[in-house]
């Protein structure tokens, strides 16, 4: 029978096969990852005083009004990094114009003035975005300032140095990584314990 | 549009049209048997794993062999993968605090089924279901598998269209393993190892605890994330390691990361058609199914480009909120988007991979403007054959192409022939098949799921012309073996899990066996010389006459469909 013939060369192919590509390629690569590149391969995890505060690739919360505020998030209760995933709100959705209205209110109240960007008030597709948009970080200069007793020019000053560009110019969109622009914050002008909350 | 947008999309394209005629030059060696700068390194495996499998690399294979093979490695993957799935518990790497979703029979079959057809639908969030060995020795492993046995059949249908009077289309088994190891391997080797200097991890530890700047508590997922991540897109298949898939920046970390990736998809189904155009020996024929694809390739992208980048007007409508793009920030449409891809490299991303079989986005489609989620779905519905899936990309765009040449044939009064072969009664009815199953099947699915309470049950977010793209993308995205899908709706329910695998099972196996039979017959047949009546199949003429069929058959099937979902949506929106 044609059909029988194909069996054992089927399941032994599959099982060789799978040994090679699901076993040898990932424990090769992993091997050469911890030389190679140790520290990305582990997460690009951050560390302060010994303890792990967060990782430069996963976008945290931050409610205080000292910090610079990252996007809306749909992971889990917001930036659960174990349960990455959008709002999938379609476009004719209420809840969806509901949310964006809820937080356009909030921002204003904050950082009265200037129009609010618009990453301000979308949750990302992972719910773990690490970047707000440069209109972002400027939009909400002033209330650092104001909350750290520094001058405007102070804190945008470090905006600046934490806004990647494109990547080799032309890949991408300009960006700056909440978490690092932050503990740079902290570094520059740490804020006491009461202020914080 | 934003200039820098346009920019990336002209490079993009730049790229793969370099790219076409060397790898397709490697690939055409590869599968001709023909020496490559790698045999040293490869050709004792090879000989090993035929021995081991007790395969004879030197017997081909008629078309009815070669399928009975691809069905018989296709049901060997599945069943392997079901039981890794089903003991994922009893095996290494498993972390039962973490993945706290049940592998219950339904969701175990239905991904089972979706990674040995390179659809990749997930009806599960991978940091939240799959342990460490399901993700590597489960899916990583189905991942090449799959799309190496995809990249065979394709080959193998090159070979009917190349050679005359003879029954054999090649050895499956040999196939499948020079895809492997001469194509998918090395290059996801390398990839991979790019990726982690990117940030892509590659460990295998717990989950980290993180003490957050302002007190809180942050569980990051880990994982040996980058032996998934490269061979998702290279063998054209998309499912994630994380629930948020391409999105996520564990899995994408930069742009030059997503940029790469959407390439590791393209380029090898582009370069089939150099390798195709090779094999025939008439290299003009497969750069006019190259450029063929570009155009449409192109046109889908700048669609959705503009409508992502014009917003979402119900949104622009609220005070006080900038939508305009500007040096600051790319502005459109951010919802189910990352910053540092913006509006351009996201729908770069949404179009490459509703194009090509191959889930991996990185945006939120069901939060796309009405007709910038139309796009992908219409994409899909064109039948993948915009470079398309890993081999599949080649003999669903010359299906299309046999179409249009006996509509033309039918309205000129000639016998209509491709290359030389005659498309006769058999060979027509076996291309009509093909043609047919798209609309019969994944329609009757969507019918079904709207009118039933089970199939309802899965809209939990969205409702009305919304709910109903839901359920149409769903089924569209299986029986293209996308995977892809509008994520709000409620897939893991048996009622889901069941008729989705049928439909990715349809659309893989329904349309590679009248592929193939289709190649036999080719294959058998003499060569007929050109005459002066002969219609020229590598002329611009042809090519709008290829664009033509393509729209007519793909589009026209559904608009009634589009018309009730996107369409009436963007009215809605607009209103």
């Amino acid at each position: 029978m044609n059909i029988l013939k194909q069996i054992y060369p089927a399941i032994a192919m599959t099982v060789v096969l799978t040994v090679l590509l699901g076993i040898v390629y990932p424990l090769a690569v992993t091997g050469l990852a911890l030389v190679m590149f140790p520290a990305k391969a582990g997460g690009s995890l951050i560390e302060k005083n010994g303890k792990v505060i967060g990782s430069s690739l996963i976008g945290q919360p931050f409610a205080g009004p000292g910090y610079f505020h990252s996007r809306p998030s749909a992971a889990g209760t917001g930036y659960d990094g174990t349960a990455s995933g959008g709002t999938n709100l379609g476009p004719t959705s209420q809840k969806l114009m509901d949310n964006v209205k809820t937080a356009a209110e909030s921002l204003r109240e904050e950082n009265p003035g200037s129009a609010i960007p618009i990453d301000m008030v979308t949750a990302s597709a992972s719910g773990l975005d690490p970047h707000i948009t440069p209109a972002a970080a400027e939009f909400q200069v002033p209330r650092i300032a104001k909350e750290r007793g520094m001058k405007a020019e102070e804190v945008r000053k470090l905006v600046r140095e934490y806004t990647e560009g494109r990547q080799f110019g032309f890949l991408g969109e300009p960006r700056v990584n909440v978490l690092e622009l932050n503990l740079a914050l902290d570094g520059a002008r740490p804020m006491a314990r009461t202020e914080s909350r | 549009m934003s200039f820098w947008s346009l920019l990336q999309y002209a490079l993009f394209l730049l790229v793969v049209a370099i790219l076409v005629k060397p790898v397709g030059g490697y690939l055409a060696r590869v599968f001709n048997g023909e020496k490559t700068f790698l045999d040293p390194a490869l050709r004792p495996v090879e000989r090993l794993i035929y021995k081991l499998a007790r395969v004879d690399p030197e017997q081909e294979m008629d078309w009815k062999r070669y399928a009975i093979s691809l069905v018989c490695s296709g049901l060997a993957g599945t069943l392997l993968l079901y039981g890794i799935l089903r003991l994922q518990y009893l095996l290494p790497w498993s972390f039962p605090s973490y993945h706290t979703t049940p592998l219950t029979p339904d969701l175990a079959m239905n991904t089972a089924v979706s990674f040995s057809t390179t659809t990749t639908w997930q009806a599960y969030g991978g940091e939240s279901t799959m342990s460490y060995f399901s993700q590597m020795v489960g899916l990583a492993a189905q991942n090449f598998l799959a799309g190496a046995s995809g990249l065979a059949v394709g080959v193998a249908f090159i070979r009917g269209l190349a050679r005359d009077e003879t029954k054999e289309l090649g050895n499956f088994w040999v196939d499948l393993v020079r895809a492997s190891l001469w194509v998918l391997l090395p290059i996801s080797m390398v990839g991979s190892l790019f990726l982690i200097s990117q940030g892509v991890p590659m460990n295998f530890s717990r989950y980290v605890e993180a003490a957050t700047l302002e007190g809180g508590r942050q569980v990051i997922a880990q994982g040996p994330v980058a032996g998934l991540e490269l061979i998702k897109n290279l063998g054209t298949n998309g499912g994630g390691f994380f629930n948020a898939n391409g999105a996520h920046p564990y899995a994408n970390p930069t742009p030059l990361t997503n940029f790469l990736g959407m390439l590791a998809i393209v380029v090898l189904p582009a370069a089939l058609t150099n390798t195709f155009g090779r094999m025939i020996k008439r290299p003009r024929q497969g750069w006019l199914l190259f450029w063929v694809m570009a155009f449409l390739f192109t046109t889908g992208l700048l669609f959705t480009g503009w409508a992502e980048q014009s917003g979402n007007p119900l949104m622009a409508r609220q005070p006080n909120v900038a939508i305009e793009t500007s040096g600051e920030q790319s502005g459109g449409n951010m919802e189910g988007k990352e910053v540092r891809f913006g509006i351009g490299q996201s729908v770069l991303t949404a179009v490459t991979t509703s194009n090509t079989s191959t889930g991996s986005y990185n945006s939120m489609h069901d939060s796309y403007t009405p007709l910038g989620g139309m796009i992908p779905l219409a994409n899909m519905l064109l039948g993948e054959i915009v470079f398309g899936g890993l081999g599949g990309g080649i003999y669903s765009i010359i299906m299309i192409a046999l179409v249009g040449l006996f509509l033309a044939g039918i309205m000129i009064g000639r016998s209509p022939e491709y290359l030389g072969k005659l498309i006769g009664t058999s060979e027509i009815k076996l291309i009509t098949l093909y043609t047919l199953a798209g609309p019969v099947v994944l329609m009757s699915l969507t019918a079904v799921a709207v009118v039933t309470k089970l199939g309802l049950a899965g809209l939990t977010v969205n409702r009305g012309p919304h709910g109903f793209t839901e359920i149409f993308y769903a089924y569209a995205s299986s029986f293209t073996n996308n995977g892809q899908n509008f994520a709000s709706l409620n897939a893991n329910a048996p009622f889901y899990n069941v008729t989705t695998a049928i439909a990715m099972m349809v659309g893989r196996f329904g349309l590679a066996i009248p592929a193939l039979g289709l190649a036999g017959l080719f294959a058998v047949q003499r060569r007929r010389p050109a005459t002066l009546g002969t219609l020229p199949t590598d002329t611009v003429s042809f090519g709008v006459l290829l664009v033509g069929t393509a729209i007519i058959v793909g589009g026209l099937s559904y608009f009634a469909a589009l018309a009730l979902g996107p369409i009436v949506e963007h009215f809605l929106v607009i209103a």
